[in-house]
């Protein structure tokens, strides 16, 4: 049984008024424990209001999210043990911060669970260590933080709820690209530690590449593939004809195949480049 | 839910409403609802009502809209005109016990509901169909006589098209916040007063900060291009009155001659002013 199922999801906003938009058309995937999604698109491709119905703040208009084999909206009351086992990092997450220490502004998350003092302070020491934030700055005001430690803070906050799943919205916007290598760094390694599913939606298809085993791309609302990292950057092609950015090192490959080279352009990283074009090299060389 | 507040808003269109000058609407609109106060009887309460509704079809914007500013009020309306139907005075029509309604209370309690209505639809219309900037550009200009006195219109004005060019944004701020807070468990729609009230920190202070943050910007942004105040300004758009502003102007005089005339030769249904 997948973790995750998502049933021919629809979502309107507004539906039967003026400003009536249809966010989300007709998306069904399923989702296993364990998977590293990355989730690309244009702004506007409907990614956002698809994230936003996986934890409940939005209500599908169509269509059913099945965690663990029962509907979400089985019992609309519960909704909150749901938020608390689907984490949702929103964009630019340093905007809701709010509490007089970082400490325990991690900590509202887990309060709001009703944990125990002892469980939430473990949990908060735990979360601060996943996202390199040192604990000296646990006791200070998270105004007082720079923007990439407050952005550490907001992160932290969420994954102290330990979510099942956990869904980031461009965690790395904003943040200068070292800033953005460590981050992601840190994203994939708690991945790898807590074996968790995580859902990482960015624009940039560079980093998306290299840390996601699969890839969800969203077009005007629907699912334009959904599949292994690799099977989806075969369609290179395509996925530029949507307007979208594929990796330099891809587009070198596609254009290699157009001049007439036998390699695959399945590509996204340098490494794999390298093997494909000695592959090709090796059959012609004479003597 | 923040989204569907309609108040202020503004549509763009092409009606001829949308085409008057700002300050020629907003001298209309006063002169309009002190005579919709003055009507003296149904013909002349009738003359005021059926040239709002003129104005609501001439103004292009949707129907609906105007139900919804409608919808805000109705509390306030049913109240006032129930109320003042026990409070007439004269000869009974019907009594029980001891509520007693006479014509005088019926001829208040209709009065009262229309005159609302009309005031809050006439007041919409300009909102509607008016920018926020030409609005504050038109009540600019309006006050500019009392800038004799050493008041400060120019940063008046210039604070509110301030702060109605942020409504949008902050409404859509909160609504983030919220969301950010609601998925690390926040709850909004239980709990009794106290608690209530406790869960709104978490939205009030991020939206604070953030405030504070954009009037920051705001003040760099706009001083980083030489601003500094209204002295020796000038305008790209220059206001202007055209033919239609003087149509409208028109009209309106003959409105409130139709109604001063009625007032004078038709009897007087209604004694008490409001």
């Amino acid at each position: 049984m997948p973790l995750l199922e998502i049933k021919d999801l629809s979502f309107t906003y507004g539906p039967g008024t003026v400003f009536e938009k249809k966010a989300v058309n007709n998306v069904s995937l399923s989702i296993e424990k364990g998977d590293f999604i990355g989730i690309i698109g244009h702004t506007g491709s409907g990614k956002s209001t698809f994230i936003q119905t996986l934890n409940g703040l939005y209500k599908p208009t169509e269509g059913q999210i099945i965690l663990d084999g029962k509907d979400i909206w089985e019992n609309p009351k519960k909704i909150r043990n749901v938020r608390f086992r689907v984490g949702m990092v929103f964009q630019y997450p340093e905007y809701q911060l709010f509490e007089e220490t970082a400490e325990k502004d991690i900590a509202y998350g887990p309060k709001n669970m009703g944990l125990s003092d002892s469980e939430i302070k473990e949990r908060v020491m735990k979360a601060a260590k996943f996202v390199g934030l040192k604990p000296e700055l646990l006791k200070k005001s998270p105004f007082e933080l720079s923007g990439g430690e407050k952005r550490r803070v907001a992160i932290a906050g969420v994954i102290a709820m330990e979510p099942d799943i956990l869904i980031l919205d461009e965690p790395t916007a904003g943040l200068d690209p070292n800033g953005r290598d460590i981050l992601l760094a840190q994203i994939s390694a708690y991945h790898r530690e807590k074996e968790n599913t995580v859902l990482l939606v960015s624009h940039s298809m560079e980093d998306i590449s290299r840390i996601a085993d699969k890839i969800l791309v969203m077009n005007k609302g629907n699912m334009f593939a959904f599949d292994d990292t690799k099977k989806v950057f075969a369609r290179g092609e395509e996925l530029e004809k949507i307007g979208l950015r594929i990796p330099e090192i891809t587009k070198i490959m596609i254009g290699l195949k157009d001049r007439g080279y036998n390699v695959s352009t399945d590509i996204y990283s340098v490494e794999q480049a390298v093997n494909e074009i000695i592959k090709l090299k090796k059959p012609n060389r004479k003597g | 839910m923040l989204k569907e507040i309609t108040l202020g808003q503004y549509f763009p269109g092409r009606s001829v409403l949308h085409k008057m000058d700002p300050r020629m609407k907003i001298i209309l609109l006063t002169v309009f609802i002190v005579f919709i106060f003055l009507t003296k009887n149904y013909v002349s309460l009738a003359i005021m009502v059926v040239s709002v509704i003129f104005v609501i079809l001439f103004s292009g914007v949707s129907l609906k809209l105007y139900f919804k500013s409608l919808k805000a009020i109705i509390f306030i309306v049913l109240f006032t005109s129930v109320l003042n139907l026990f409070y007439g005075t004269g000869d009974p029509l019907f009594q029980w016990k001891f509520i007693t309604i006479t014509q005088a209370g019926i001829n208040t309690s209709v009065f009262v509901a229309a005159r609302i209505i009309s005031l809050v639809l006439i007041s919409s219309v300009l909102t509607y169909t008016t920018s926020p900037t030409d609005l504050t550009d038109g009540i600019e200009k309006l006050l500019k006589p009392l800038s004799v006195f050493h008041i400060k219109i120019h940063e008046i004005a210039m604070m509110m098209t301030i702060a109605l060019r942020f409504i949008p944004t902050l409404l859509e701020e909160t609504d983030k916040i919220m969301s950010a807070q609601k998925a690390r468990g926040a709850d909004f729609d239980s709990g009794n007063a106290m608690t209530r009230i406790k869960t709104l920190i978490p939205i009030l202070i991020p939206l604070f900060v953030s405030a504070f943050r954009r009037a920051y910007d705001l003040a760099m942004a706009m001083e980083s291009r030489c601003y500094h105040g209204g002295e020796g300004r000038t305008r790209m758009k220059v206001l202007k009155y055209s033919k239609y502003d003087y149509i409208a102007l028109c009209v309106v005089c003959l409105l409130c001659i139709g109604v001063i005339i009625c007032n004078i030769r038709l009897p007087i249904t209604l004694r008490t002013g409001m």
